[in-house]
C-alpha cells in the first residue's frame, strides 16, 4: 500500500510536521493576551465570596475614585446593555434554564461568580480597587450536594421554578424488567464520578472593542468557535452581525472550556462597547477553577443482566448529575447527561435498555462540554459491569466483550436510542490489542507477580464515540450552532495555494491536515498551501472546533473544494493546450498529461492566465481560480467511531498509590490523515483521561466553597507520573464517495478512564475491594481495601 | 500604590535598563514592559512552568520573581535562545515529534530541557520524566516531548563522544 494509504492520493497519510509548531517553538505565538491595543484598558472582576448569597447593597464610589480606574460596573449596569441569555435546548422542551446575565443581580449563585467590574490603566490597579468594593451580603443556604437538592423541601436555587430539578428524561427499548427477571446473573454498581476541569494552560482571555463611529465590535478572543461569538455577540448586544467580528489568534489549549459563552467575557464587551475603548481580560488561575465550565460530576447507579454465557439480555443506567445553578449557554448542559444515555453500552447487542437522567441546579460552577462529553463515563460504567459480570461467571474479560460486540453482520446499525452506526470495528480493534499487548503472557506475568505480592491490574475498556455532529443535535436544538463548515480555496496568481476555512486549530493541527488534503486534492505540495482559520469577518461560516470535527468536516470540505479548484484548473489549461480537461492532470504543481505523465504547463501559467492573460482564453471561459464549500454531514446525525484502550498498573495496597506502567490505544478514525498529528491527539487525549481517573478533582466544601482552587490543589497529570502509551490504528469502515475521516479528539479521553477503572479494580481483586469513584485517590482506595478487609472477602493469595 | 525602582540587567546578552513598579512579575516585566511574550503566564504561583526563564544561567519561575530581583542579573527568554541557535536542535526535534499542541507550555519546556541537557549527562526516559516535572503540558500526553528531549540529548551525546567536547 503506497504512503497515502487506500486510494487517497498523497500527501494524505503522511507524518507532516506543523508549520505553526515551529513558530510556536521559537517563542513568536500570538496568544490573545500577546495583542495590546491603543488606549486599551484592563478588566477585573469581584466574584462572590460565597456559594449562594444576596447583594443587599453595593458601593463602588471607593473603587471608582482609586488610582487608574476609569469605570466600575455592577450587574444592573451591563445588563442594561446586554439581553439575558437561557441554556435551553429544543430536542428537551422541559429544559427551562433561569434567564443568566453578564454579572450577578441581587443574587450570587456560585462561589465566583462575577457581580462588578473595574476597569484601569492596569489589571493590577483594576485589582487594587476591587478591594475597594462594598458588598452586603446576606449568605443563604448553599445547595451542593445532587441528591439534597432533591429532596422536597431543599433550598430552592431559582425561587420561580418548581424545584432543583433542571430536567428528568428516560429513554427506553425492549422490557427491561422482564429482562432483569430472566437474567442469570445482575451486576449493579453505583459510581460517583467526581468533577474537573479543562485546565487549558492559557486561561480565558479576550479583548473587545467597539468603534462607535461605526458602531463595530471587534472580539480577539482565546476561542474554538469564532461564528458562534460573532452570532451571540450580535445578539445579545443588539449590534448588526455583519459589524460584528471574532478573531481567536493562537490558542492555548481549549478541550471544550473555550466553546462556551461565559458571562464574564459578554460582560467585557459591553464594557468595551460602553466605554468605546479596548478592554482586555485575562482569566487569572483562580478565576480559571472558579469560572471556567466544568464537567461529569454524575452519580449513577447501573445494572446489567446476562444470561449464563455471559450474553448481555438487560442494561439499565440512572444518572443523577449537577451542573451548577444554570444550564450552560448557548449549548446546553445536557450534553454530558445525554451521551450517557445515548453511548452506555453503545459497543454492545443490547436487547433492552432503559436510561434515566437526572439533570439538578446546584450552588457550583457550570457544566458545560469539556473534551469528550459524557462519553468517558458512559465508557467506564459499561466497561466496569462487563468486567463485574466476567468476574461473576469466571469468564476471560476479553471473551465476554466477543461475546457481546456488536458484529460486521449488525451494520449498518441503530441503537437503542436511536444512533445510526455505520460501521464499527469492535472486533478488529480488540483482535489488534491482544495480539500487539499479547494479552495472555500480560496475564501470566500479572499472576506471578501476584504471588510475590506485586500487584498489578489489567484494565480494558471499548467505547463507541460519536464525531462530527451534522444538524441533528443543535439545529433541531433550535440552538445556534454550526454544524456545517466551509472553506474557501484559491489559486494565487503564483499558482500558490491560499485556504481560508471555518475549522478552527487550538493546537489539533487541523491547519496542516486541511493543507494536506487540500494538496491532495488539488495535487501540489503541502508547504505551497497557505491555511488561515479563525477570523469570523474573512472565513466562511462554520462550527470551528467541536466535537472531533476538524478532520471529518473541516477537512471534508477541504478536500471537496481543492477537487473543485482543480476542474477549474483544468478547464483553463484545457483551453490552453486545446485538449479535453480530462486528459489532464495536476500532479506537484504541474499540469501534466494525464496519461503519460508529461509536463505541459505550471500552476503559474494558470496563475498568470486566469488573472492577467485571460484574452487568450475563448471568451464564454471566466477563469474562476477561487472557489467555495460548505458541507454538514446529512447522512447520519453523527459519524461514530470506535475503539479500544488497555491500562496496566501498579497498587501499592500499603500507599494506596497507583503507578501507570503501560497504556495502549486502538482506534478506528477512519482515514488517516497525518498519523504524527493523530496519535498525539490520540496520546493528550488518554492523559487528560487518565488524569479524570486518578487525579483530578474540583473539590467543594459543604458550603459551596470551592478547595481545589490553585494548581497546587487541583492535580493535573505530570510528566512523570505518566507512561508511555502505544496508538495502533484500524482503519475500517471508509466509503468511496467520501474522503472518509473521522473525528479523533475526544477517543483518548473518551475510553481511558473505563480502562484504568478497570484496571486499578483489577489489582484491587485479591483484596476483594472495588473502587466505582473517580478520581481513584489512593485515600479512597486504602478505604476501598480497608472496607473490603472488614467485610472479611479478602481473597486467599 | 505602585512604588517604581530602577533596575538594570542583561537581557538575552544585551543591557536593559528601565523603571518598573516593585510589585511587578519579572515575566509581566518582560511581556508588558518589553514585548517578550514567548515567555506565558499560566498559574502565576510557580506550579504549571509556562513562565520558566533562564535567569544567571539556570531556569527560574518568572512568575515567583519579581523584575527588580532580576536587578544585575542576566535573563534569557525564548527568544533569545532561538536566536542564538542554541537550542536549534531541540526546537527541531520538538517540530519532527510534534512535542506540542497548543505551544504554551512550549518555551518553558524548552528552557527547562535546555537545561537537561546542559548537563551532557545520560538520561533514561524515567529520569527524563521526572526532570520535566515541573513544566505542565495539557495537549501532548507528554511522550513525544520526551521523545524529543531523549533523541537531542542521545545526538549531542553521541555528537560530544565523537568530538569531545562535553556535550554542549
Amino acid at each position: 500500500m503506497p504512503e497515502g494509504g487506500m486510494d487517497r492520493p498523497l500527501p494524505i497519510g503522511v507524518r507532516e510536521p506543523r508549520a505553526r509548531a515551529r513558530r510556536l517553538v521559537a517563542g513568536r505565538g500570538r496568544y490573545t493576551d500577546d495583542i495590546s491595543l491603543p488606549r486599551m484598558l484592563h478588566v477585573a472582576f469581584l466574584r462572590s465570596p460565597y456559594a449562594h448569597a444576596r447583594i443587599r447593597s453595593i458601593d463602588v464610589a471607593a473603587a471608582a475614585a482609586a488610582p487608574g480606574v476609569e469605570a466600575v460596573f455592577t450587574g444592573r449596569d451591563i445588563a442594561a446593555a446586554c439581553n439575558p441569555w437561557q441554556g435551553n435546548h429544543a430536542l428537551f422542551p422541559d429544559l427551562d434554564s433561569p434567564p443568566q446575565y453578564p454579572l450577578a443581580i441581587e443574587i450570587a449563585r456560585w462561589q465566583g461568580e462575577a457581580v462588578a467590574a473595574v476597569v484601569a490603566e492596569t489589571r493590577a490597579q483594576a485589582e487594587d480597587a476591587l478591594a475597594l468594593i462594598e458588598i452586603d451580603w446576606e449568605e443563604l443556604p448553599a445547595v451542593v450536594d445532587p441528591e439534597a437538592a432533591l429532596v422536597p423541601g431543599a433550598p430552592k436555587i431559582h425561587p420561580d421554578r418548581p424545584s432543583n430539578l433542571a430536567l428528568e428524561f428516560t429513554t427506553a427499548k425492549g422490557d427491561v424488567d422482564d429482562a432483569f427477571a430472566r437474567a442469570a446473573h445482575v451486576i449493579e454498581e453505583t459510581f460517583v464520578f467526581g468533577r474537573h476541569t479543562g485546565v487549558t494552560l492559557e486561561p480565558r482571555t479576550i479583548i473587545a472593542e467597539f468603534d462607535p463611529t461605526e458602531e463595530r465590535l471587534v472580539v480577539h478572543q482565546s476561542h474554538q468557535a469564532p461564528h458562534q461569538q460573532q452570532d451571540l455577540y450580535a445578539r445579545l448586544l443588539g449590534i448588526p452581525e455583519h459589524k460584528v467580528r471574532v478573531i481567536c489568534p493562537d490558542v492555548g489549549g481549549a478541550f471544550g472550556v473555550k466553546l462556551q459563552f461565559y458571562a464574564d467575557e459578554a460582560a467585557v464587551a459591553v464594557i468595551a462597547r460602553l466605554l468605546g475603548r479596548p478592554v482586555k481580560f485575562v482569566a487569572d488561575r483562580f478565576e480559571a477553577f472558579a469560572a471556567d465550565i466544568h464537567a461529569r460530576d454524575h452519580r449513577i447507579t447501573a445494572r446489567l443482566g446476562v444470561d449464563a454465557e455471559g450474553r448481555i439480555v438487560a442494561l439499565d443506567v440512572d444518572d443523577l448529575f449537577a451542573i451548577g445553578p444554570y444550564s450552560q449557554y448557548p449549548r446546553a448542559s445536557v450534553t454530558e447527561g445525554g451521551h450517557i444515555a445515548r453511548l452506555t453500552g453503545a459497543p454492545y447487542r443490547l436487547p433492552a435498555y432503559r436510561a434515566r437522567v437526572r439533570m439538578v441546579y446546584q450552588n457550583k460552577g457550570l457544566i458545560g462540554h469539556y473534551r469528550a462529553v459524557g462519553q468517558p463515563i458512559a465508557c467506564a460504567v459499561a466497561e466496569r459491569l462487563i468486567d463485574g459480570a466476567a468476574a461473576k461467571i469466571g469468564l476471560d474479560p476479553v471473551e465476554i466483550r466477543r461475546r457481546n460486540y456488536l458484529r460486521d453482520e449488525d451494520f449498518p446499525y441503530t441503537s437503542p436510542t436511536g444512533v445510526a452506526f455505520e460501521h464499527l470495528s469492535l472486533n478488529r480493534c480488540l483482535d489488534l490489542l491482544v495480539e500487539k499487548l499479547d494479552l495472555p503472557a500480560l496475564r501470566a506475568e500479572q499472576q506471578a507477580l501476584r504471588a510475590k505480592g506485586i500487584y498489578r491490574g489489567i484494565g480494558i475498556a471499548s467505547f463507541v464515540e460519536l464525531t462530527g455532529p451534522g444538524p441533528d443535535y443543535y439545529g433541531q436544538g433550535q440552538v445556534r450552532v454550526s454544524s456545517q463548515d466551509g472553506c474557501i480555496v484559491k489559486l494565487e496568481p503564483s499558482g500558490k495555494v491560499r485556504v481560508v476555512a471555518s475549522a478552527t486549530d487550538q493546537g489539533q493541527g487541523t491547519d496542516t491536515a486541511i493543507a494536506q488534503v487540500v494538496a491532495a486534492g488539488l495535487g501540489v505540495r503541502t508547504a505551497d498551501v497557505h491555511v488561515l482559520l479563525g477570523d469570523s469577518e474573512v472565513c466562511p461560516y462554520g462550527g470551528g472546533a467541536y466535537a472531533s470535527r476538524g478532520a471529518s468536516i473541516g477537512c471534508e470540505i477541504a478536500f471537496r473544494a481543492a477537487r473543485q479548484l482543480k476542474g477549474n484548473v483544468l478547464k483553463v489549461a484545457g483551453a490552453l493546450l486545446q485538449m479535453p480537461p480530462d486528459a489532464l492532470d495536476i500532479r506537484d504543481g504541474a499540469i501534466v498529461d494525464a496519461e503519460k505523465g508529461v509536463e505541459r504547463l505550471t500552476l503559474a501559467d494558470i496563475g498568470r492566465v486566469g488573472y492577467f492573460q485571460q484574452y487568450l482564453l475563448p471568451p464564454d471561459l471566466q477563469p474562476e481560480l477561487a472557489v467555495v464549500q460548505h458541507y454538514v454531514p446529512r447522512d447520519q446525525a453523527y459519524i461514530a467511531g470506535n475503539g479500544i484502550q488497555a491500562s496496566y498498573v501498579e497498587l501499592d495496597p500499603e500507599t494506596g498509590f497507583v503507578k501507570l506502567l503501560r497504556h495502549a490505544v486502538v482506534h478506528d478514525c477512519g482515514l488517516i490523515i497525518n498519523p504524527l498529528l493523530l496519535d498525539e491527539q490520540i496520546r493528550g487525549g488518554v492523559v487528560q483521561g487518565i488524569g479524570g481517573a486518578l487525579f483530578e478533582e474540583v473539590v467543594y466544601g459543604s458550603d459551596g466553597q470551592m478547595l481545589s482552587a490553585t494548581m497546587a490543589d487541583y492535580i493535573v497529570p505530570m510528566s512523570s507520573e505518566m507512561p508511555d502509551i502505544d496508538v495502533w490504528h484500524v482503519e475500517a469502515g471508509i466509503g468511496r464517495e467520501k474522503l472518509g475521516a473521522k473525528g479523533v479528539g475526544e477517543a483518548g479521553t473518551a475510553g481511558a478512564m473505563g480502562a484504568v477503572l478497570n484496571a486499578v479494580n483489577d489489582a484491587l481483586l485479591p483484596f476483594g475491594a472495588r473502587i466505582a469513584q473517580t478520581p481513584c485517590t489512593p485515600q479512597r482506595i486504602l478505604r476501598a481495601i480497608r472496607e473490603a478487609r472488614a467485610r472479611g472477602t479478602t481473597q486467599s493469595h | 500604590m505602585d512604588e517604581f525602582v530602577d533596575i538594570s540587567l542583561t537581557l538575552n546578552g544585551r543591557p536593559v535598563r528601565r523603571r518598573v513598579p516593585v510589585r511587578q512579575h519579572l515575566v509581566d516585566f518582560l511581556r508588558t514592559e518589553l514585548g517578550l511574550t514567548g515567555s506565558h503566564v499560566g498559574c502565576e504561583h510557580g506550579v504549571c512552568g509556562a513562565c520558566t526563564l533562564r535567569v544567571d544561567g539556570r531556569a527560574a519561575r518568572g512568575c515567583l520573581m519579581l523584575a527588580v530581583q532580576a536587578d544585575g542579573c542576566s535573563v534569557e527568554t525564548i527568544e533569545g535562545l532561538t536566536e542564538s541557535g542554541e537550542i536549534a536542535d531541540l526546537q527541531e526535534a520538538f517540530v519532527a515529534r510534534n512535542a506540542l499542541q497548543c505551544g504554551f507550555c512550549t518555551p518553558g519546556v524548552l528552557i527547562t530541557a535546555a537545561e537537561l541537557l546542559g548537563r551532557g549527562q545520560p538520561m533514561d526516559r524515567a529520569a527524563i520524566r521526572a526532570f520535566m516535572s515541573g513544566n505542565y503540558c495539557r495537549c501532548t500526553g507528554y511522550q513525544a516531548i520526551v521523545d524529543a528531549i531523549e533523541a537531542t540529548l542521545r545526538a549531542r551525546l553521541e555528537r560530544a563522544a565523537s568530538t569531545g567536547d562535553g556535550g554542549r
